[in-house]
């Protein structure tokens, strides 16, 4: 058998239950050693899963998701790929959590007591969201009256708008 | 900045149960994933990107009133030996030791607070307390929690909560979990089927040492795993029942079992003792199993109440790591062995030979337990 990363013979093999899933790793000596396998401070094949390893770890685990027709799909935040999803299990950043939004509901199916969040909130959370929907709906306003030559509405609306946008930036820093 | 060596001098605050009682159930841990909005994930973040998160998030964990003085340092300013330490404390997770650049562990000084920054998540922040108290422990993270948001924008969506790189942690980002000493069950061959009672409540459990469903000295973990769908107070509150049952139950087993045959447990907690009293090479397995029963033969009065202070102090001290740290060398498996023997030696020397409990002085909390299939 032949190792994972070159084409030496492999004499290192790793099982490890990475999410109650079966993973394996054929490894040759040298690759062992590069990658820290024997390192008796501990290993994670989660780590190795994630910073690229072959296919072949994930032979006889089932697809995490269906990739097809969106195996092209990226976050644009961290360049995260549906690909990438599936090889690792795990996501590149929060925003990928909006772009995976339906691999995301797919994966979560019996995974947990419940679907939804029901535990502690952010301090600030719901005050944010809420002006950012109120923002949404001045914004629609803003343009509905723009289009229909309200202006002295438009004008006053762009004054809320404002406002509301100054006290804090809206989105929080990257 | 305190020093690897003052920090780990003293045993953590919570491997001294002290006024807790802690005959069962030995310690309460919670732990929160938190990440950082819109920065890429520890372990698919780049090089250069994880620094600049860490570089976020140290300063504001090191202004915590907790953290003042704390230890803190990059993982790859400690050695292998110092991770594993760490490892053995519980204090970081072996994920965390395999790491070397751009991570870093934060512990207060008594250990009972401990920050992993760049673990899988960005933080990884935990806090143990001493026998059964999951919400006493959960009330002092969160409100950890909340200072650090009042400085730092954490992932989370409306739907999904806390934003986790593993979906298994998505929402509360919550574990919740315990340390259980079971001899008892074990002896009196119940511990099967109290596993399993706890496995079919969505709780998981585990050996904590040994591997498989083997467990090294009877020592058990017992937590949730499910973090989406409830909150972290009916979490923490469904655990503290299930893992209050199972205490009960092995307290009424350890009973029962003095009742049934005093004779027969006194023999095993001599020999025992003799064994750990008397031996020159002792590995793991044998060690963690007499102490074990020495634990047990304390909490029943066959050896004076403070010795399960001493067992307790001696799980931690006779791990790999710990004997290599206070030697200051690497040693071999064999090495260990002996000097493993040596510190139990000096440590029991004044401990006494078990006397006979009469098992009258003793009366059972309750008279009719129900079956533990149905905790």
């Amino acid at each position: 058998m032949k190792c994972d990363f070159c084409d030496q013979k492999a004499t290192v093999f790793l099982t490890q239950l990475v999410e109650g899933q079966m993973k394996k790793v054929c490894l040759c000596e040298s690759c062992a050693q590069e990658k820290g396998v024997t390192d008796p401070t501990g290993f994670s094949l989660a780590d190795m899963l994630m910073s690229g390893t072959p296919s072949s770890a994930l032979i006889g685990a089932p697809a995490f998701v269906k990739t097809r027709g969106s195996g092209a799909k990226k976050c644009p935040n961290c360049g995260f790929s549906a690909d990438d999803l599936n090889r690792v299990r795990r996501f590149g950043c929060s925003e990928c959590f909006q772009v995976f939004r339906p691999e995301v509901d797919l994966i979560l199916r019996g995974m947990h007591q419940g679907n939804v969040h029901c535990g502690k909130i952010p301090k600030g959370f719901e005050e944010i969201h809420a002006r950012d929907e109120k923002l949404e709906e001045l914004r629609g306003k803003l343009e509905e009256a723009i289009t229909l030559e309200h202006y002295e509405d438009a004008a006053q609306l762009r004054d809320e708008i404002r406002q509301l946008e100054t006290p804090k930036p809206t989105a929080p820093q990257p | 900045m305190m020093r690897f060596s003052t920090l780990i001098r003293h045993p953590a605050d919570w491997m001294i149960g002290g006024a807790v009682d802690n005959a069962v159930v030995l310690t309460s841990r919670i732990r929160l994933a938190r990440n950082l909005h819109l920065a890429p994930f520890p372990g698919w973040a780049t090089a250069e990107q994880r620094r600049h998160a860490m570089e976020q998030m140290l300063p504001v964990i090191q202004e915590l009133k907790p953290m003042k003085d704390a230890f803190a340092q990059s993982l790859s300013g400690l050695t292998a030996v110092q991770k594993q330490v760490l490892v053995e404390r519980h204090l970081i997770s072996r994920e965390h030791a395999a790491r070397t650049e751009g991570s870093a562990a934060v512990i207060e000084r008594r250990q009972s607070l401990s920050i992993m920054v760049n673990e899988e998540d960005h933080l990884r922040m935990q806090s143990i307390r001493p026998g059964l108290s999951l919400s006493v422990a959960y009330d002092a993270l969160s409100e950890v929690d909340d200072e650090l948001q009042q400085h730092l924008t954490f992932a989370f969506d409306r739907k999904l909560g806390f934003l986790t790189t593993c979906p298994t942690n998505l929402g509360t980002g919550l574990r919740a979990s315990a340390m259980l000493h079971l001899p008892a069950l074990v002896l009196s061959d119940q511990i099967g089927q109290v596993l399993n009672a706890i496995g079919r409540m969505g709780l998981a459990v585990r050996g904590l040492y040994g591997e498989g469903t083997e467990s090294l000295g009877n020592l058990y973990q017992i937590s949730n795993q499910s973090t989406l769908g409830e909150s972290e107070l009916q979490i923490i509150e469904r655990l503290e029942r299930v893992i209050g049952q199972v205490a009960l139950h092995e307290s009424n087993a350890r009973l029962k079992l003095l009742e049934d045959d005093a004779l027969m447990l006194r023999d095993k907690m001599g020999r025992s003792f003799g064994i750990l009293q008397h031996a020159w090479l002792i590995d793991s397995k044998e060690a963690l199993n007499h102490l074990s029963l020495l634990r047990l033969g304390a909490n029943l009065g066959f050896f004076p109440q403070e010795t399960v202070r001493l067992c307790d102090n001696l799980l931690m001290e006779i791990q790999p790591a710990h004997l290599q740290l206070h030697c200051g060398m690497k040693l071999s498996p064999e090495q260990r062995d002996e000097r493993r023997a040596q510190i139990i030696r000096s440590h029991l020397q004044n401990v006494p030979s078990p006397v006979m409990v009469s098992p009258q002085n003793k009366t059972l909390p309750f008279s009719d337990p129900p079956p533990p299939s149905e905790l």
